[in-house]
């Protein structure tokens, strides 16, 4: 496992995960995961599919509960049965592969039912942090739209919007291309970038390796529930030490296997 | 015999029947005996001047009782269907097993021998509260089916998304997954209303003042005062005027349902 040591200097990180251990009935999905994101940062996690990155990502805002191990963010154990979930998740915003929108609401309702509900914050200042998400993503004249009335992509930013819009300290992408058509994944990278760009802390599964290289500060390769190697993208996805790491890329990579980039 | 020749064969042997049993209905019948008993116009006018009207009202205020509490109670019980914890389960499983497989007929005259269970003890609002409670009982476990369906069939990513945002599990349930789930129930519990219009007539095994008679009851006495049918085709051409719009409604709900996916 390579060692990095470029990660952001700061004091202390903003997830960290010991030993992390989550099995579905006797399928051991993660088998010992030490993993930490430091704030600011960008970490891209790439792998296979059954590799449990997808799980990992899950079980930092508790949607999977691991068995075994610590999920520390900003300071609080989320594991800990004392633990306030709801509270904890507030700051942790995530991103799905299916988008999840409220299909019976519209964008902007989409933005501020959470706002209101959890933080109980007033129907004025919720739609005011609404509008300028939606802007923020680039639909600020879709707010009236419904789900059903929006294209893939636009669907996925408007998620984005609606994370965004709790404010959170730290944003989690579950595959959010993957989903999308070929012509429509450009404008989620994009607004992706800007909010690596204003310094938001992103956790990121992605495929996309183009993206991972370009932007990530870190990227996490993992294989059968372990991480395998991480480092920045230069010698993770440049020049990869492990020979799992190797193979992967050279199938993703693989100018004939269409889809995969 | 080619397959298409016999298909035609058995299309003209199909007209053949039908024709013969038309001919044969209109020869034997008496119709001016027929028309007289069931559709005599005098004993219609007569129905209608000795209160069709009221019966209607009745027919329609015992049925919308009932399904107000039938949905009350067929919710809570859809709910506990669906509960983590196991005797609540239990408990809404027995009760949707044991009223779907009785007979409403018994629920009834079960309910109104009540007093001789408890001495003392009487249903509010009489006979109301009776029938009410009796159709309530009945329709709570079609409508508990109805709903523990509903919610299931809204996607589990919704919640997800929603308790990802730092709602609570019951904000969740209330505020992402019961309206998506009521709008994907509106077509079947339309359809149980329909049911529990026509259930209501069996109120007449358990004896109604004159001034609470509802359709059935009203038609049959009148019936018994004429000593004519034509009464009972009015009250039942009266339940067609409740029943049948309801049922047009389903369809054009179902259809344009159809039409959104």
């Amino acid at each position: 496992m390579t060692s990095n040591e470029q990660t952001p200097e700061s004091s202390s990180p903003l997830v960290d995960i010991r030993n992390l251990h989550k099995s579905f009935g006797d399928n051991h999905v993660l088998r010992g995961i030490d993993f930490s994101v430091a704030p600011g940062e960008v970490v891209c996690v790439i792998g296979p599919s059954g590799s449990g990155k997808s799980t990992l990502l899950r079980c930092i805002n508790m949607l999977e509960e691991p068995q075994v191990g610590d999920v520390v963010v900003r300071g609080e154990d989320l594991t800990d049965p004392d633990c306030d979930i709801d509270a904890a998740r507030r700051h942790i915003g995530m991103v799905f592969q299916q988008f999840n929108l409220f299909p019976h609401q519209t964008a902007l309702s989409n933005c501020t039912l959470a706002q209101r509900t959890v933080l109980g914050r007033p129907a004025a200042e919720a739609t005011r942090v609404a509008r300028m998400n939606l802007e923020r993503v680039g639909l600020a004249d879709k707010e009236d739209a419904l789900p059903a009335q929006l294209s893939g992509g636009q669907q996925q930013r408007v998620a984005i919007a609606r994370a965004l819009s709790m404010a959170p300290l730290l944003m989690l992408f579950d595959e959010p291309t993957s989903a999308l058509d070929p012509e429509l994944v450009g404008e989620v990278l994009t607004v992706m970038r800007g909010l690596a760009d204003e310094g938001m802390t992103m956790i990121v599964v992605t495929h996309e390796m183009a993206f991972a290289r370009e932007v990530a500060d870190r990227v996490v390769f993992m294989d059968g529930g372990v991480i395998v190697e991480e480092g920045t993208p230069a010698e993770v996805i440049g020049d990869p030490q492990e020979e799992r790491t190797q193979e992967f890329l050279r199938r993703v990579l693989d100018p004939t296997n269409a889809g995969a980039l | 015999m080619s397959p298409r020749k016999r298909r035609q064969r058995i299309r003209v042997l199909q007209y053949g029947v039908l024709v013969a049993a038309i001919v044969a209905a209109a020869a034997i019948a008496d119709w001016g005996q027929i028309v007289d008993v069931f559709f005599n116009v005098d004993a219609a006018r007569q129905t209608v001047a000795d209160g069709l009207g009221s019966a209607l009202l009745h027919t329609v205020t015992y049925s919308l009782g009932g399904f107000v509490l039938a949905f009350i109670f067929g919710t809570i019980l859809g709910l506990m269907r669906l509960s983590e914890v196991g005797p609540y389960r239990w408990i809404a499983r027995a009760y949707v097993e044991f009223f779907r497989g009785l007979p409403t007929l018994i629920v009834f005259i079960a309910l109104s021998l009540m007093p001789l269970a408890f001495p003392g003890m009487s249903i509010p609002f009489d006979p109301y509260g009776t029938v009410w409670l009796a159709l309530g009982i009945v329709g709570a476990a079609y409508v508990a089916e109805t709903v523990r369906a509903g919610v299931q069939a809204v996607p589990r990513g919704q919640v997800e998304a929603a308790r990802s945002l730092g709602m609570s599990s019951a904000a969740a349930t209330r505020k992402v997954v019961l309206p998506q789930a009521f709008r994907i129930m509106i077509p079947p519990l339309t359809n149980e209303l329909i049911i529990l219009v026509k259930d209501s007539s069996l109120v007449f095994a358990i004896g109604l003042a004159l001034s609470d008679f509802e359709l059935t009851t009203f038609g049959k006495s009148e019936a018994n005062a004429l000593a004519n049918v034509t009464p009972l085709v009015v009250a039942g051409l009266a339940y067609l005027v409740i029943t049948l719009p309801l049922s047009i409604l389903v369809q054009r709900m179902e259809a344009s349902t159809a039409k959104g996916r």
